[in-house]
């Protein structure tokens, strides 16, 4: 701790946020009538706020060095609020039709986003675990959160005891890397790894158990086997918020853990990367092939995307940062847009999740239909849709880092992944119409919509986007 | 030499209240004897300098897990004497196991080399003018808050996790209505007979258990005195006997 300063303005939109969150829960619990929906708006307000005062609010390490406030966790926490904001809005109509509608859900949604932000600003050991566990624990319960409904309970319990286990991996590495190098502050590791020599075995297994309790956080391959039965079991605004939010603030946190303290360390955990990516990538693709559940299909597809966005980190350079950081970007908004249309189908109240029930969508609610195909196309990565520019970007950085074989087996597995994408495009277009869906609420349609138009337009308004992962990238190697 | 005398007076205290925890038959008076030992621990500590460790022992250890202890050796009947059954039997084989480890402890204990300077950094330094429990206290709200106020928020989530899985509002919920209960007069619930000797509960017009259970479903719509409903009906019962 080269400079003892407290700083404690850098956690300022945590603290609001946190604050906001318990007011929320007070104001919720004095209610004598529950209103979910008060709670909702409240907490969308919240997280607004917060994102008003990450951007605006100061940057500069804090809390002796604990927590950093820099343009990458600028970038990602803004991501987080949308995301959380995006899960909020599109819970209001499920939770009142699957009578889970409580006002503990939002406040729930919020305190993960503080962990979430403290993840993407942790620069300690500790705060990066305690981060990481204030989310996760949250995550836990919501997954739980339809508590008469069997498959939702078996998510919440499957993903509480194996994110345990990643947790008790994760604190036995920081241990290790604790105890072979004195120090948990991010600065003091880079530079007592600074020298080659002081690089002792026990340090890099210790490194190798935080990357392996990273993965299973962002659910890459081997990592993986929670993720189609929790996307399945939680409730469908749950599986929302978990496909989005969390996954970029654990893909931040691997990209800040591995870039600064163990950046010197790149030739040890680049092939561990690597090796990784190309098994996620390979494993989405393949897996998603034979699945009749769409929840399932966009589990096995987000293991597939994480694993393209390791391609970036993998690359170990600042293009690679700034190619997993656009990658989040355009994958958040894709994979929201996707499950507003999941969130959509809707017979007669109840929620059904088959793919064979988009069937002739295209006749019975062509909006809908055309929303779909836009998703699909961008998760399948065709031009000119954002999930290309995704791709390219982390793509390009691995050729230039001369990482070819992961480039090649990424365009051959992006090729297979169209494969079940388009499928889904062909049952809505070209089978038989099956029964008609119930009226779309509004927040669907806005959520959709709005998340379509980026995914449309990203190729004229990319500019602005680009620039901040760019400046974001270089905060992380300055 | 006084703290030396008082270390010793506490240190074969506390071995003789631990060896009496292992060996006495009644589990009550094991649990007494962990305390003791835990009391005398903590004396240990203070004469160590630790006084903010004593004050833990004795606060969370006593205090809490001792008692609670006690609660389940009380609670629950556990028959001790099973457990040592088959003790002659098996005591062979714990007997060889228990060499075998005191040997190998022995062998890493006696091939241990210190380095010259690990005295000094066996224990953390002591900052020099304020007490343990100020430097803990620094360490935890000062260089720490944010670490501390996140594990607080964590605590926060898990109790707002255990509450909403777990709480179900019931929908007859007996709750004391205080109006109800100050409200009631004697005649509401008491029936006072003159009964004739000899006579049976059938002559005299009681009603039976039977009846009083149906009164009871009644009670429940009502609210909250079905239990009390009840009792002074047992009540009128005996009377009537």
């Amino acid at each position: 701790m080269s400079a003892v300063v407290m700083n404690w303005i850098v956690a300022l939109p945590e603290l609001v946020l946190a604050v906001c969150g318990m007011a929320i829960l007070l104001l919720g619990v004095a209610q004598k009538r529950e209103n979910p929906l008060l709670a909702s708006m409240l907490s969308i307000g919240a997280l607004v706020l917060a994102g008003v005062l990450v951007v605006s609010g100061s940057r500069g390490q804090g809390y002796e060095g604990q927590l950093i406030s820099d343009a990458f966790s600028t970038f990602l926490a803004v991501l987080i609020l949308v995301g959380a904001a995006l899960a909020i809005m599109l819970s209001l109509e499920y939770n009142q039709l699957q009578r889970i509608y409580r006002f503990e859900f939002p406040v729930l949604i919020v305190f993960a986003a503080v962990g979430m932000m403290v993840m993407v600003k942790a620069t300690n050991l500790m705060s990066l675990y305690l981060g990481l566990e204030l989310q996760s624990l949250a995550i836990y319960v919501l997954a739980a959160f339809a508590r008469d409904d069997l498959r939702s309970a078996e998510a919440g319990l499957k993903y509480f005891v194996l994110g345990c286990l990643a947790s008790g991996l994760l604190l036995y590495g920081i241990s290790l890397v604790y105890g072979f190098s004195g120090s948990m502050d991010f600065a003091r590791l880079s530079r007592a790894f600074a020298t080659p020599a002081s690089v002792s075995a026990g340090l890099v297994v210790g490194m190798v158990f935080v990357l392996a309790g990273l993965a299973f956080k962002v659910s890459v391959v081997p990592f993986h086997m929670w993720t189609p039965d929790v996307y399945e079991g939680a409730p469908t605004p749950v599986t929302t918020f978990i496909a989005t939010a969390p996954k970029v603030a654990a893909m931040g946190l691997l990209l800040r853990t591995m870039i600064v303290p163990f950046g010197h360390l790149l030739a040890q955990w680049q092939q561990l990367v690597v090796l990784v990516s190309i098994a996620s990538m390979v494993l989405g693709a393949l897996g998603a092939i034979g699945q009749v559940n769409i929840k399932r299909l966009m589990a096995y597809s987000a293991i597939g995307h994480m694993g393209y966005a390791l391609i970036g980190l993998a690359a170990g350079t600042e293009a690679g940062v700034r190619g997993v950081l656009i990658y989040l970007l355009v994958y958040m908004v894709m994979s929201a847009g996707a499950f507003a249309v999941i969130l959509a189908m809707r017979r007669r109240g109840m929620a059904v999740e088959a793919i064979a029930d988009l069937a002739g969508l295209s006749s019975t609610d062509p909006a809908l239909a055309l929303l779909m195909t836009i998703f699909m196309f961008s998760l399948a990565g065709i031009p000119p849709l954002s999930g290309f520019f995704g791709k390219f970007y982390v793509f390009l950085a691995a050729v230039q880092a001369g990482q070819w074989t992961l480039a090649i087996i990424g365009v051959l597995t992006s090729v297979v992944g169209a494969y079940y994408y388009i499928r889904i495009v062909k049952v809505m277009y070209f089978d038989e119409p099956a029964a008609r869906f119930d009226v779309r609420h509004p927040a669907i349609s806005i959520a959709g919509g709005a998340t379509a138009l980026f995914t449309v337009l990203f190729l004229a308004i990319a500019g602005p986007f680009i620039s901040a992962a760019d400046l974001a990238a270089k905060a992380l190697f300055g | 030499m006084i703290a030396a005398a008082a270390f010793y007076v506490f240190s074969a205290i506390m071995l003789a209240a631990a060896t009496m925890v292992v060996t006495a038959r009644n589990p009550v008076h094991s649990v007494l004897f962990l305390i003791l030992a835990f009391f005398n621990a903590a004396a240990l500590f203070l004469l160590a300098g630790a006084e903010f460790l004593a004050m833990i022992l004795v606060i969370v250890y006593v205090g809490a897990v001792a008692v609670l202890f006690l609660f389940v050796v009380m609670m629950l009947d556990i028959n001790f004497v099973q457990f040592r059954e088959g003790f002659q039997r098996y005591a062979p084989i714990g007997a060889t196991v228990g060499a075998v480890l005191l040997i190998e402890l022995t062998m890493v204990l006696t091939g241990w080399r210190f380095l010259p300077e690990a005295p000094q950094w066996r224990s953390a330094p002591i900052p020099a003018n304020i007490s343990n429990t100020a430097a803990l206290a620094e360490q935890l709200y000062t260089h720490n808050i944010l670490l501390f106020q996140l594990a607080g928020l964590l605590l926060l989530v898990a109790m707002i996790g255990a509450i909403v899985l777990t709480l179900r509002e019931r929908r007859m919920p007996r709750r004391q209505i205080i109006r109800v209960q100050l409200e009631r007069e004697v005649r509401d619930t008491l029936e006072i007979l003159q009964v004739p000797i000899f006579a049976g509960t059938d002559e005299i017009g009681i009603r039976m258990r039977k009846a009083i259970s149906e009164d009871r479903g009644e009670a429940a719509h009502e609210g909250a005195e079905s239990p009390m409903l009840a009792a002074s009906h047992a009540q009128s019962e005996t009377e009537g006997h």
